[in-house]
């Protein structure tokens, strides 16, 4: 060990505070070297060591009788039966993606893709939410084209379908947008790995891409807030290759087929250190790698670049001592480099040696996980109060309710997303069976006999009002959308956006959001299986809306259970499964008619959730569903809108009874709404249904002709559905770009 | 019928050819290394779509000098069958096994989406269940999908016969706005002169099960096993 460092500022500019480095000092007995600094600056990075989220997380539920893999790997893992387990997770690429929205986007794809892969399944779709400031910003509407873009880009080159999604604008994302990939894979049970390393003196084998100089500080960047200067941190975003990514898939699992891998770890954020730390510390061994035999892609690389370097499309094996031929043939047949750089030791050291010569000896759990955890202070902020007051009668009630439903259709949140999504292949390996644009995609699992449901939520308009009952609508709504769609909720990955945790009032949108995630898992019985927290989304002091997104996973027994959100044919009934209250806090028609994000969010009773999420399956079981849409943003009127527009619109004529405020009627977003369509003749096996479970069904009217007609007792409105479609498909048209 | 699916580095239809193979038309598939210039005896070769190489360069640029495309090239040559989709078809222009080439969509950005085509031929033995004028569903999923060739190229194509598929309504009128990619002339698929090679830019493979929204991709594996069944000499390529 030569060089000693303790100038502040070095400290300082690794991201540790003078505290944390004491703490090293103390764990290792001594100075870290500028290469181990570098390692601890990584790895005690937020974004790798969850430090200041790590004690609350701890509190969600993570169990379950089909939980085969929880948080702490790769990826969550199900059990779904017939001997395959379904391996899933979220997580955000939002800082780079505001610094190099392309390749912070693409990266981010092949970030998650590689976590799933890792796991032993085939990836086979993806899923995106989106978040950005309003497209009226010329900047913002660059960041969006750009985003869509690079997922597109990559997702559409390395073969993985991006099947749905969802995006959102509002102005605090204008200077951090937000870039959320779910990805999911299938494996056979008895296949999978794990990353955690075994078998002393067993191989350590560097696979895919090169190692450049691209993406160093990438773990650190996304642990800060940013100011003015942000876009000069692009050398810190990593270059995706998707090509190289399809192959290091093929090659990876042509090898899991066989017998010769111990564990398997992507080197994303962290690059060589985290893979080999986290390998080491999970499997309680040591691990010795000389930077020598890394493969590189340019010469004169130090062992601190190497280390901290994030180039993507590399992973790390551990493989049984004997297979490393058999590794190389098979890389070699997909023209990726595979070298051996190390191997697995007793005792808990991470050794790395340059040429021979020791360069830094860490323990690993000391960078794996010993990382000070924080209980941050937190308060509720003093505007908390006002921001959920909302007097309903100093609100205007619209004078035409047709021309609000139009404007609401046009409006970003709302419109049809079509724009975004016909840029990805959605239909690779033949499996999407409801597709992008309604509650939940259905997706054919492989054997053909059943499938299962994916949906992303998350209203961070409500979370900005009350994170609590925020965040569990957001779990709620998961679970209505995939029940809409026709699955059973299995479990959540999340992805947890939020401002600068040092500041009490972020950390309690924080702590009051993963509570109550916990409190709807529980209720839902969907445990967290893992995700990620994305926090210092700032810029300039500007903290986004609280946004805790929800990625759920459902399955179906039978892919005849699938359902879609639109109406199917003339003649048939449409059905409101659940109450509509005076309920406008917080709305989307709200925020649209008056700028307002004020109120509370609608109540949330999860008992009379759970009921109409059991009524709802149990008639789409039953086959008397024909279409099933949950009344969200916008309210029962847009639920109803967007039924009709199918790939062939189709006309509605509704009468409602209800003698609320008639604007809150329509564009109320009161929860635990389910709009139904069914045949005529199945009404009355569906009043039963709805009866055992002791929920509300109301009729609300008849599908068919080429008009939208609404009548309630104090509004009403009849448009051809020629306009509602028109407004409704305006909407991106002019956003997106070439 | 023995069915042989190219494997390139990029590819990712090849399984779905498979699975539609295999699953729903139940017949015989297997993969052919792009590495390899050994066709294992197959009956008909499918180029799927994807990503060959990466496109790195220009989509099938590379995946033309692949050693698998000489022995492709010689089966054609003796009158075996060979269909190209998507990437498998900017693969098949690239190599000169047909005529002319796929430009990025006017619109500039990707576009994945069901269309509609207008069967303009059935004389070649992946039409053969189909009817002159009839319209078929299959979706697209392309970056670079603009049919163009030169005038001199385009009057040969019309005089021959080998416009094969393009791209229309509902009820089979071409008009500007059902071209997803501004193809010349609406062109969705050409054959050959020879008719034994056919390259078009939807896909047949995701079309074929009424789950997913359409069977008329199982038209085009109809029309082969028929021409199959009815003169295997002549599609095994001893024509020649």
């Amino acid at each position: 060990m030569t060089v000693s460092v303790v100038a502040p500022d070095l400290i300082a500019s690794h991201g540790l505070t003078a505290d944390e480095y004491d703490r090293i000092v103390a764990i290792i007995g001594r100075e870290p070297n500028l290469v181990e600094l570098g390692m601890f600056g990584a790895m005690w990075s937020e974004h790798c060591s969850y430090k200041s989220s790590r004690v609350h997380l701890a509190t969600l539920p993570t169990e379950g009788p089909r939980i085969l893999q929880g948080p702490g790997e790769n990826a969550g893992v199900l059990d779904i039966g017939d001997g395959l387990a379904l391996v899933f997770k979220m997580e955000s690429h939002n800082h780079p993606s505001f610094i190099e929205p392309y390749q912070g986007a693409a990266t981010g794809v092949g970030g998650i893709i590689r976590d799933i892969f890792t796991m032993g399944a085939r990836p086979f779709a993806l899923c995106d939410s989106l978040r950005f400031g309003p497209l009226t910003d010329p900047k913002n509407r660059y960041l969006f084209s750009r985003v869509v873009a690079g997922i597109a880009g990559y997702g559409n080159a390395v073969g993985v379908p991006t099947v749905g999604g969802e995006a959102y604008f509002a102005e605090p994302y204008s200077g951090n947008p937000l870039v959320n990939v779910l990805c999911v894979g299938v494996a056979r049970k008895d296949r999978l790995f794990f990353a955690k390393a075994g078998g002393i003196d067993n191989p350590v084998i560097y696979v895919g891409a090169r190692t450049g100089r691209d993406g160093i500080h990438g773990a650190t960047m996304a642990s800060g807030v940013f100011d003015e200067g942000a876009e000069a941190r692009r050398p810190t975003v990593q270059v995706g290759d998707p090509f190289r990514e399809k192959l290091l898939i093929e090659a990876c699992l042509e090898l899991m087929e066989g017998d010769d891998l111990v564990a398997v770890q992507d080197m994303g954020a962290a690059g060589l250190t985290c893979a080999t730390a986290e390998m080491a510390s999970r499997g309680g061994t040591g691990i010795e790698i000389d930077l020598a035999r890394v493969p590189r892609r340019e010469p004169g690389m130090t062992a601190y670049e190497l280390m901290l370097s994030e180039s993507q499309e590399r992973m790390l094996v551990v493989a049984k001592a004997g297979s490393e031929a058999r590794v190389r043939t098979v890389f070699e047949k997909w023209d990726l480099d595979a070298a051996v750089i190390g191997h697995v030791t007793e005792g808990g050291l991470l050794r790395v040696l340059d040429h021979g010569r020791p360069v830094a000896e860490i323990p690993a759990d000391a960078l794996a996980s010993e990382a000070p955890a924080y209980h941050r202070p937190s308060s509720r902020p003093a505007e908390a109060d006002a921001r959920q007051r909302l007097d309903l009668d100093r609100l205007p009630l619209p004078d035409d309710y047709a021309a609000v439903l139009l404007e609401l259709l046009r409006s970003p949140n709302l419109c049809c997303k079509e724009g975004i999504w016909e840029r990805y292949d959605h239909m690779l390996f033949l499996g999407t069976i409801v597709g992008p644009g309604s509650d939940a995609v259905v997706l054919r699992l492989p054997g053909g006999t059943r499938a299962i449901a994916l949906s992303i939520d998350g209203n961070s308009r409500y979370c900005t009002v009350d994170p609590y009952r925020g965040a569990m609508i957001a779990v709620a709504e998961a679970a209505r959308n995939v029940v809409c769609g026709g699955g059973e909720p299995l479990a959540i990955t999340n992805c947890l956006n939020f401002g600068n945790p040092e500041r009490p009032e972020i950390m309690w949108q924080f702590v009051e959001a993963v509570t109550g995630i916990g409190e709807a898992c529980r209720a839902f019985q969907t445990p967290v299986t893992g995700g990620n927290v994305s926090l210092y989304n700032e810029t300039s002091g500007n903290a986004i809306f609280p946004t805790p997104m929800i990625g759920m996973v459902g399955l179906l027994d039978d892919v005849a259970y699938a359902t879609g959100q639109w109406f199917q044919a003339e003649g048939d009934l449409v059905a409101l499964f659940g109450d509509t209250r005076e309920e406008l806090g917080a709305s989307e028609y709200l925020a649209i008619r008056f700028g307002l994000v004020q109120g509370e969010p609608p109540a949330l009773d999860l008992t009379r959730e759970r009921a109409v999420q059991r009524t709802c399956l149990e008639a789409i079981r039953a086959g008397i569903i024909r279409s099933a849409h949950d009344c969200s943003d916008g309210g029962l009127v847009v639920a109803l809108a967007e039924s009709c527009l199918g790939a062939t619109p189709i006309g509605v004529d509704i009468q409602l009874k209800d003698t609320i405020r008639p604007d809150a009627l329509l564009f109320g977003e009161s929860q635990s709404r389910i709009v139904v369509s069914l045949k005529a003749t199945d009404w009355l096996r569906l009043e039963r249904i709805a009866a055992a479970h002791q929920v509300p069904v109301t009729r609300l009217g008849i599908v068919g002709g080429t008009r939208f007609r609404l009548h309630g007792p104090a509004c009403g409105l009849d448009l051809p559905m020629t306009e509602v479609e028109a407004a409704w498909r305006s909407g991106l048209a002019s956003s997106l770009g070439a | 019928m023995k069915f042989g699916i190219v494997v390139f580095p990029g590819s990712w239809s090849h399984q779905d050819f498979h699975h539609v193979i295999v699953k729903i038309l139940k017949e015989e598939a297997c993969y052919l290394w792009h590495k390899e210039a050994d066709l294992h005896g197959v009956d008909c070769v499918i180029l799927p779509g994807g990503f060959a190489h990466g496109d790195y360069l220009r989509a099938g640029a590379i995946a033309r000098l692949s050693p698998v495309m000489r022995a492709v090239a010689a089966f054609a040559d003796a009158g075996g069958l060979v269909l190209g989709s998507c990437n498998g078809f900017q693969i098949l222009t690239e190599a000169g096994l047909l005529p002319g080439a796929l430009l990025p969509n006017d619109c500039l950005h990707y576009r994945c989406r069901w269309t509609h085509l207008r069967v303009e031929s059935r004389q070649t033995p992946f039409t053969t269940a189909m009817q002159p004028g009839q319209v078929v569903r299959m979706p697209i999923s392309h970056g670079d999908g603009r049919y163009y060739i030169d005038q001199a190229g385009w009057k040969k194509l019309v005089e021959g016969d080998q416009i094969i598929f393009r791209y229309c309504d509902a009820k089979g009128t071409l008009a500007k706005d059902v071209n997803p990619n501004g193809s010349l002339d609406h062109i969705a698929g050409v054959c050959n002169e020879r008719r034994n090679i056919l390259g078009l830019m939807p896909h047949p493979e995701r079309a074929a099960e009424p789950i997913l929204g359409s069977e008329d991709g199982c038209l085009m594996f109809a029309s082969l096993l028929d021409s199959f069944v009815r003169s295997p000499l002549t599609t095994c390529g001893d024509r020649a």
